[in-house]
């Protein structure tokens, strides 16, 4: 019992980190029924930039450690901006299939030039927050686990509020709906568009940094697997739907962890995948999504 | 017609050319496959200092047969699949008479088969897998294999550590942490020692938690990790953080900085096995450090430039006693090193192409590596 909670523990806070990349994943295919499949490599940036920054804060301090996540958040936003502004802004009219070909170019040069920048050797991340462990009984769970766990809450749930209740929320929501009808009421599709992707870099920076803290051990081509996993988690819940991207993280962390820790450990990440094969069979528009039938 | 003319003058500087790539001194070339960048970056950097150090010390000297050794490295990226390519390019473009590397036992397994073939001999410095150089008689180590490894430390955690009950935590995807386990396992069960739990990973995993939890519930007293330093170092701090305080152990792929780096206050106090120690003092051993030292900016050689270091010796020796770098002589005259006397102790090639060396113990003890113990074959 007590091995079940604790993996249960594990998944949640593996999971949590998982819903935190998938968030930028569904909302940025929401606005613009694309996959940014850059989207991965921003987080590895985010974790490179708290590499470099953590050098110059006091180790192990609240105000530190945020001081560091905001400033990777606003570090990947901008690059977020900067690769759609010179890569998709001009691809807009092109067929899909160009944008999404690009966009795996672009993830390929941020990791193969993130090996040249950075150096292929695995770095250990420093310890920004202050770390405890804690125990419950028998149950572990350190302080770094909880605070993902935290940040990726208050994050989904700020991002239920921008979209849903500020005016660029809505102009977002606009233009996923109907981008030539959003421009005639007024709506500056540029603005909104740059803006999506400002915060979907923004909370894949939050992502890598949560992920370096648990996981110290960074190196340029470590948002393959995980960018991989959420993208799963994000399809899983249903593409586009922000409450389906973080349920389809925790889903995907705890089957993953439970896997992990049975005899089959071998196979876990061929049984993540094999999820996204069955809901895409079974269920294609994911668990909390739904098929938007366009009329004609 | 100005064709007439330019022709006469041809044969001239064909001959000229001719000449001068006969007169202009000749360097035997050396290929060096190494991993000096990736995950394994800290052994193929470490290995290649060592390497480089002996090659350019026997030039000093005078160099072999009269002429000067060049090393050609390439760098594998620590990468599956390349070892092979670099292996193959280096044979037919470069032309190296013999090839040295690698350090992991899957890139050499990748490699042997190519310098078998072309019959361009190799050494590996420090692959432990047995397979290596069972893929022909062209395949040489100057190191240890893993069947000693493995019962090394089996006996070390029964023994000494007092450990009747493990857990072997095995990476799937490297030849060697497979090797290694089954090895453990055979010895440390014939001793009377139980293997409660077997888990496993892959290489490049970053959350262990899993198996660790799963590890916890068995209530073992000690953690066989077979694998490279990268995943150590984290499935330690995972260890502690989730309160397992017993003791980890492994084999020679934790031997790296980044172990402490990575691992900090989680790996003290946990033991591996490997080929040498900086602090075993031999004249040998003394001599080696401080010329290390000089040449690299003040750095202690670990296993991995010691048996680069060696590896490269005992081929030069070879050489020399083969009169000529044709591949199947020097492969004989490797086949017959007899007590070399090397940094890493005296090296005999067996029959099986591997040589018989001692192991040493480390702990890590105050963020250094420890000496504890050697032990003979």
């Amino acid at each position: 019992m007590i091995e079940f909670l604790q993996q249960l523990l594990n998944g949640l806070s593996l999971g949590a980190i998982y819903a935190l990349i998938a968030l930028g994943y569904t909302m940025v295919y929401g606005v613009l029924r694309f996959i940014n499949f850059a989207h991965s490599d921003v987080f590895m940036v985010g974790a490179f930039i708290g590499y470099y920054l953590g050098r110059h804060v006091p180790a192990g301090t609240l105000g530190g450690g945020l001081a560091v996540l905001a400033a990777a958040m606003a570090g990947c936003a901008i690059l977020g901006m900067v690769i759609e502004r010179l890569v998709y802004r001009p691809l807009r009219q092109a067929p899909t299939l160009n944008v999404l070909i690009t966009a795996i170019g672009v993830s390929l040069f941020l990791e193969y030039g993130g090996q040249i920048v950075f150096g292929a050797a695995p770095r250990n991340f420093p310890a920004i927050f202050p770390e405890t462990n804690l125990h419950v009984g028998q149950l572990s769970i350190s302080s770094n686990q909880l605070f993902v766990i935290g940040v990726a809450l208050v994050l989904m749930v700020g991002l239920q509020l921008i979209v849903f209740k500020t005016k660029i929320g809505t102009a977002m929501r606009a233009v996923a709906l109907n981008p030539q009808a959003a421009q005639l009421v007024g709506i500056n599709n540029d603005v909104v568009i740059a803006f999506t992707f400002g915060l979907g870099s923004a909370l894949a920076g939050a992502g890598g940094i949560l992920y370096a803290l648990n996981y110290p051990s960074i190196d340029p081509l470590m948002g393959v697997m995980p960018g991989l996993k959420a993208f799963v988690a994000a399809i899983l819940g249903g593409i586009g739907n922000i409450p389906g991207a973080a349920l389809g993280g925790l889903l995907l962390g705890t089957v993953e962890t439970f896997v992990s820790g049975s005899q089959w450990s071998t196979y876990k990440d061929a049984i993540a995948f094999a999820i996204l094969i069955v809901i895409l069979l079974f269920r294609p528009a994911g668990l909390l999504g739904k098929f938007i039938v366009e009329k004609v | 017609m100005p064709f007439r003319r330019h022709s006469r003058l041809l044969p001239v500087l064909l001959a000229l050319l001719g000449a001068s790539s006969v007169l202009g001194q000749e360097k035997i070339k050396v290929g060096e496959v190494a991993s000096l960048t990736g995950k394994e970056a800290a052994f193929g950097q470490s290995s290649h200092k060592g390497t480089l150090l002996a090659i350019e010390e026997i030039n000093a000297a005078g160099g072999v047969l009269g002429q000067q050794l060049e090393l050609v490295t390439e760098d594998n990226q620590s990468k599956q699949g390349e070892s092979a390519t670099i292996a193959k390019k280096l044979i037919s473009r470069d032309k190296v008479v013999a090839l040295l590397g690698e350090v992991a036992s899957s890139r050499s397994l990748e490699m042997a088969p190519i310098c078998q073939s072309a019959k361009i001999p190799m050494i590996s410095p420090s692959s432990t897998n047995p397979k290596v150089t069972e893929i022909g008689n062209y395949i040489f180590r100057v190191c240890f294999i893993d069947p000693f490894q493995g019962t090394v430390m089996a006996k070390f955690a029964k023994s000494t550590l007092k450990a009747s009950k493990v857990a072997v935590l095995t990476s799937v995807s490297s030849a060697y942490s497979v090797g290694l386990a089954k090895y453990f396992k055979e010895t440390f069960i014939a001793d009377g020692g139980t293997v409660a739990i077997e888990q496993k990973y892959s290489e490049g995993d970053k959350d262990f938690k899993a198996q660790l939890t799963a590890i916890k519930a068995a209530g073992v007293d000690l953690i066989f990790v077979p694998g490279y330093y990268t995943e150590a170092a984290l499935i330690a701090r995972q260890a502690r953080e989730l309160g397992l305080t017993i003791p980890l152990a492994g084999g020679d792929g934790w031997e790296a900085p980044q172990l402490i780096e990575i691992g900090g206050a989680a790996v003290e106090g946990t033991y591996y096995s490997t080929h040498y120690s900086p602090e075993n003092k031999t004249p040998a051993v003394l001599e080696f450090v401080k010329k290390f030292q000089a040449r690299w900016g003040g750095e202690t050689p670990d296993a991995m430039a010691a048996l680069g270091y060696d590896s490269a010796q005992v081929l030069a020796n070879a050489i020399r006693r083969a009169g000529t770098t044709a591949g199947d002589k020097v492969r004989d005259a490797l086949a017959a090193t007899t007590g070399f006397d090397g940094v890493t102790g005296k090296t005999t090639i067996d029959a099986s192409r591997n040589a018989s060396k001692s192991a040493v113990i480390i702990t890590v003890k105050n963020g250094r590596f420890d000496f504890l113990q050697e032990v003979t074959p």
